[in-house]
């Protein structure tokens, strides 16, 4: 038996790439396997996209015995300017732009002073670790709810030690800033607990080397806490514009989009036009729109930080 | 003390006191009456302490059924993270040990479908839902999220990381796939079935727009859909939001003290790996 197995495993495992196989199995085994999963990811993944995007090419109401064909008109709507939708649908991308451009660097430098932070402390790393992580595992909900209670303007906690009556959830710029602010608590330990991963990953030897040399802490931060947590900072950087452009939660719950629709998102509005207005054909168009962009902002993204890499 | 390491303490300490003052205040309000929580001056002790809006919760024929919403959220959760668990761990198994024609093409579309922003299925799912009839059912929330990818993406590369030596020599004693898998790669493999587990009821717990938008009827919906709504209603009674947000609130704070490490890992390994 085992003259016979080895010999086959030699001949199969240039092919099989990393991790090897176990061979030796009906054909039909390894589809079995794969069938429930198959079913949910065909059903609710694959079929979806597609059927999206078919959707989207018609006029499409699903309480509606008619559904007419439009073939591009949903897409042409939303470059038309004065047309029932260009205008609110791109204030909402805007929306969008305004609250990811403002709240990334705030994602990315709070979390990375709260891990250098937590790096230095010898005792209760993991208590301090777990506080800051606490908020994240409430979901948005909690929080948002939260949120609006301590910043009402009139029986707010904020409002109360300041002694002043901002219009935190109604006015802006306040507005923005209650949601980047509400942000950065809700998600500071998500990105802290990875940058703490890679701050662990950095070679001690070279603190030491930069110590002989004489140089002060900011010397070592520039150039050797920055330069070893590079592919980290990539990483955030990519996952935080990602989250912050999906952004719907925070303001549905803090702001509703106030004022007058100005911090309404673009996933609040496709969620509002396709699931509240019933107008599904017109909101998938929007996300293919949406999701299009976001692509295209990833490979800036990748090819921005690869060249800093070089 | 060095003047350094006093101000390093009282840096941590403020913001200890940012991050968890939000929390006492949620907690000392849902122990106040609606007219102590707007009574100005604040104050952090509830005058007089009442659990009122503790039993309004708690009421089941309450507008704001929230032991419902919880029952509901626990049934969701749980049932969704035993699907993922159960398909996602047989998917990647196959991907990772066993050979098959297209093995190569099903790798690259499930991974795939990971750069693909999770929005684009919103409206499709919408309708698939309705037309399976699961509208302001549990259904919705149990079943679809279950077709996505990352936890075959997560398992396979661990999977693939295990010796093999192992399952060769079960083979060899006649084992037949099912029991490899049962018997050697499942076991071997609890501590990333223990992080997609945590992981997966926690996303299920949070998840919000979603329910919000499928679930429906006040005795249907899940924790942070009525949340949601009791945001919404017209005259928000502050002491029952915060009661609702605390229940909300302590499973899943229960569930990270202990499973702390699950959680974290979860994150690096998205984090770092991904």
């Amino acid at each position: 038996m085992a003259v016979e197995a080895r010999p086959a495993r030699a001949v199969d495992a240039p092919a099989a790439g990393s991790g090897g196989t176990v061979r030796r199995h009906a054909t039909f085994t390894p589809y079995l396997f794969l069938l429930p999963f198959g079913v949910l990811f065909v059903g609710f993944v694959v079929v979806p996209a597609g059927y999206g995007l078919w959707v989207s090419l018609h006029d499409y109401n699903y309480l509606l015995p008619g559904k007419p064909w439009t073939g591009l008109g949903n897409y042409l709507d939303l470059f038309t300017p004065d047309s029932r939708d260009s205008g609110d649908f791109w204030k909402s991308m805007l929306a969008t732009g305004i609250f990811t451009v403002f709240s990334v660097p705030f994602l990315i430098v709070c979390p990375l002073g709260v891990a250098l932070l937590l790096n230095r402390a010898v005792k209760g790393r993991g208590f301090f670790r777990a506080v800051f992580f606490a908020p994240y595992v409430l979901g948005v909900a909690v929080v948002g709810l939260l949120f609006r209670f301590v910043l009402d303007p009139n029986i707010g906690l904020v409002n109360n030690y300041l002694g002043h009556a901002v219009p935190w959830t109604t006015d802006l710029p306040w507005a923005w800033i209650s949601l980047i602010g509400m942000t950065v608590w809700w998600t500071l330990g998500f990105n802290a607990v990875i940058y703490m991963a890679g701050l662990q990953d950095i070679s001690p030897e070279l603190y030491e080397a930069a110590r002989v040399d004489g140089a002060s802490r900011w010397d070592e931060f520039r150039n050797v806490t920055l330069p070893g947590l590079r592919p980290v900072l990539a990483f955030v950087t990519t996952i935080t514009i990602l989250a912050s452009a999906n952004m719907f939660g925070q303001s549905f719950l803090l702001t509703k989009g106030a004022p007058a629709n100005e911090t309404r998102t673009a996933i609040m509005y496709i969620a509002e036009t396709g699931l509240v207005n019933n107008r599904q054909g017109m909101a998938a168009a929007m996300s293919y729109v949406l999701a299009l962009i976001l692509m295209a902002v990833s490979v800036l993204n990748l090819r921005l930080t690869q060249r800093r890499e070089v | 003390m060095r003047p350094g390491r006093v101000l390093f303490w009282l840096t941590l300490g403020v913001l200890t006191v940012i991050f968890v003052a939000p929390l006492l205040w949620m907690v000392v309000t849902s122990f106040k009456t609606n007219n102590d929580a707007t009574a100005i001056p604040l104050s952090w002790l509830p005058h007089p302490f009442s659990g009122a809006a503790y039993s309004t919760v708690l009421t089941t024929d309450s507008a704001t059924p929230v032991l419902r919403w919880f029952v509901n959220s626990v049934l969701a959760a749980v049932a969704n993270a035993v699907l993922i668990i159960a398909v996602d761990a047989m998917a990647a198994y196959a991907l990772a040990r066993l050979r098959f024609r297209g093995r190569r093409l099903a790798s690259a579309t499930i991974i795939g479908t990971l750069f693909v922003p999770p929005f684009v299925f919103l409206i499709p799912n919408f309708l698939i839902v309705s037309r399976l009839g699961w509208l302001d059912s549990l259904w919705a929330i149990i079943i679809p999220s279950a077709g996505g990818a990352f936890g075959v993406f997560f398992l396979r590369q661990f999977f693939a990381a295990l010796p093999v030596e192992l399952e060769e020599a079960a083979l060899l004693e006649g084992a037949n796939q099912w029991q490899i898998f049962t018997r050697i790669v499942l076991p071997l493999a609890r501590p990333a079935l223990a992080t997609l587990t945590v992981l997966s009821f926690l996303t299920n717990w949070n998840d919000f727009l979603w329910p919000l938008y499928v679930l429906y009827s006040a005795e249907h919906l899940t924790l942070p859909a009525g949340l949601g709504n009791l945001q919404n209603a017209a005259t928000t009674n502050y002491p029952i939001a915060m009661a609702g947000a605390v229940v909300a609130s302590v499973p899943v704070l229960i569930l990270f003290v202990a499973a702390q490490r699950h959680v974290i890992q979860s994150v690096t390994h998205t984090g770092v790996k991904g």
